[in-house]
């Protein structure tokens, strides 16, 4: 298979060296983006997300948890990432691996480090505060799944309602009304080949790109950020890449519902 | 049981409503996404593909292998916990055996055929609707079958046979018996059963089960038949 990816690469150099891509896209579009905010009853909040043909669903649930010691009074959040073996030829069954560790990763770091959510309104009593969990479910790849997914989570947090909480437990069923978002966390994901850099790599660019760069961020600012792979990139290339992170971050704001 | 009628209103030959639509995936090879009650379910198939490891190969036919799964978020409590566990293991093997009958496998020397299902959203009866949405991914695959199974369960509620209990009545029911039927040959491929039945109250329950069987199929055929009368470009999941 190596050797296809050598093919895949030097097809692909081609093409992007000319500023050209494989489905005719200009360099800095994303495919087609579909959102179904939602779309689940049983959870607390869920949503699918379609970016050309890659599919995540996600599902947000609340538990009661004991919270962190170094942080008694917060809320827990925890994020996810099941790569399922129906949604690529290239996924296996077993523990988690490294792409789905790094995946889950990069997507709760944007969600975290911008504090959208309140966790300290989180707080219930001594011991005990409400865990949220953001489960990414990978149902069809067809490359970067970090955007799909952490699309996914966002629209599936703007969706989730509060459970009613009695006596230290959830009424299932029962809400208080939505969880409070402060902001819309969006990721850009660049692929680069050469000196090229690409928004929205296939699974076909990422088997040929030398590495992959995603910012997450506000409407304003950086708020997390992964690079990926062995190629390098230029802080010429990041301040670049950034400034189109926040045009195209619009884009994505725009697909999701308040 | 209320005037021979069931908590949410049906009688007890009626199957919830369901929804089937084959061919939702780009790379799996077969793919069906189910809508039956309350539950939602996804199916995909990969074969017959190399079989690795290999020495789980067999000379002689390719090897059905099968995931029955559940999403963390897909039950109305608590979160779960992901991964395989005790229940998911016994029905992935139930499940698998259903299929062995009836795939041709011995076309396919030193092959596998794998049945991946996600339970997205589960609502009392998950293995039947994962049984049914698996034959039709397995057809959308194009792996020759003998037959086109489907699974529904029969209850007893109040003493009384009924067919494809709901959650509630899963969970307060007498009696659950989930059945896989090969509607060609009157067969019984998946039989599982807990409770408490007389001779009678299993007879009418298989019947029962054999009749809502014969639905179940038409639902599936539907499904294929419609991959191909209204055959599209883009395949997504669209959740109704």
């Amino acid at each position: 298979m190596e050797s296809m990816n050598e093919i895949k690469r030097d097809t692909l150099g081609a093409l992007i060296s000319q500023g050209k891509r494989g489905d005719g896209r200009g360099m800095f579009d994303y495919r087609t983006i579909n959102v179904q905010p939602g779309i689940l009853q049983n959870p607390d909040g869920s949503a699918l997300v379609s970016i050309g043909k890659s599919q995540v669903m996600a599902g947000i649930k609340f538990d009661v948890a004991k919270p962190f010691p170094d942080r008694p009074k917060e809320g827990v959040l925890s994020t996810s990432a099941d790569l399922l073996p129906l949604a690529s030829h290239l996924f296996e069954t077993g523990p988690p691996s490294d792409e789905a560790i790094e995946l889950a990763r990069v997507v709760d770091r944007g969600i975290r480090s911008a504090n959208i959510i309140d966790l300290s309104s989180f707080y219930i009593d001594e011991e005990k505060v409400l865990a949220v969990y953001i489960d990414l479910f990978i149902l069809d790849h067809d490359g970067n799944l970090i955007d799909t997914a952490a699309l996914a989570a966002m629209s599936a947090l703007l969706s989730a309602r509060m459970p009613k909480v009695e006596e230290g437990k959830i009424i299932r069923g029962e809400f208080t009304g939505k969880v409070p978002i402060k902001e819309k966390v969006v990721t850009c994901t660049f692929g680069k080949l050469g000196d090229k850099a690409f928004l929205d790599p296939s699974l076909d660019e990422e088997k040929g790109m030398d590495c992959r760069l995603t910012l997450a961020t506000t409407p304003s600012n950086l708020v997390a950020a992964q690079k990926g792979g062995w190629g390098a990139v230029s802080e010429k290339e990041i301040m670049e890449l950034f400034d189109i992170s926040l045009e195209k971050g619009k884009q994505l704001r725009a697909l999701l519902s308040d | 049981m209320v005037n021979g009628k069931r908590v949410d209103g049906r009688g007890v030959e009626d199957v919830r409503p369901m929804k089937i639509v084959a061919r939702v995936l780009n790379d799996a090879e077969g793919s069906a996404y189910i809508e039956w009650g309350k539950n939602k379910i996804l199916a995909g198939v990969y074969g017959p593909r190399e079989c690795i490891p290999r020495h789980d190969q067999s000379l002689y036919r390719a090897v059905v292998k099968c995931r029955y799964n559940m999403a963390p978020f897909s039950g109305a409590e608590e979160h779960g916990r992901s991964g395989p566990n005790r229940r998911s293991k016994e029905l992935s093997k139930v499940i698998k055996e259903a299929f062995e009958n009836v795939i041709i496998s011995e076309n396919f020397p030193k092959t596998e055929i794998s049945i991946f299902v996600e339970v997205l959203q589960s609502d009392g009866g998950t293995r039947c609707a994962a049984v049914t949405a698996a034959a039709v991914a397995l057809a959308d695959a194009g792996i020759p079958m003998k037959d086109l199974i489907g699974a529904v369960a029969v209850c007893k509620i109040d003493g009384q046979m009924a067919v494809d209990p709901g959650k509630e009545e899963d969970n307060f029911g007498e009696s659950d018996m989930p059945i896989a039927f090969s509607p060609r040959t009157g067969e019984v491929l998946l039989f599982q059963m807990d409770g408490n039945l007389s001779r009678e109250e299993l007879s009418r329950g298989l019947e029962l089960a054999k009749n809502a069987s014969a639905k179940i199929r038409e639902v599936q055929m539907e499904a294929i038949k419609k991959v191909y009368d209204e055959p599209k470009e883009d395949r997504f999941l669209l959740i109704g």
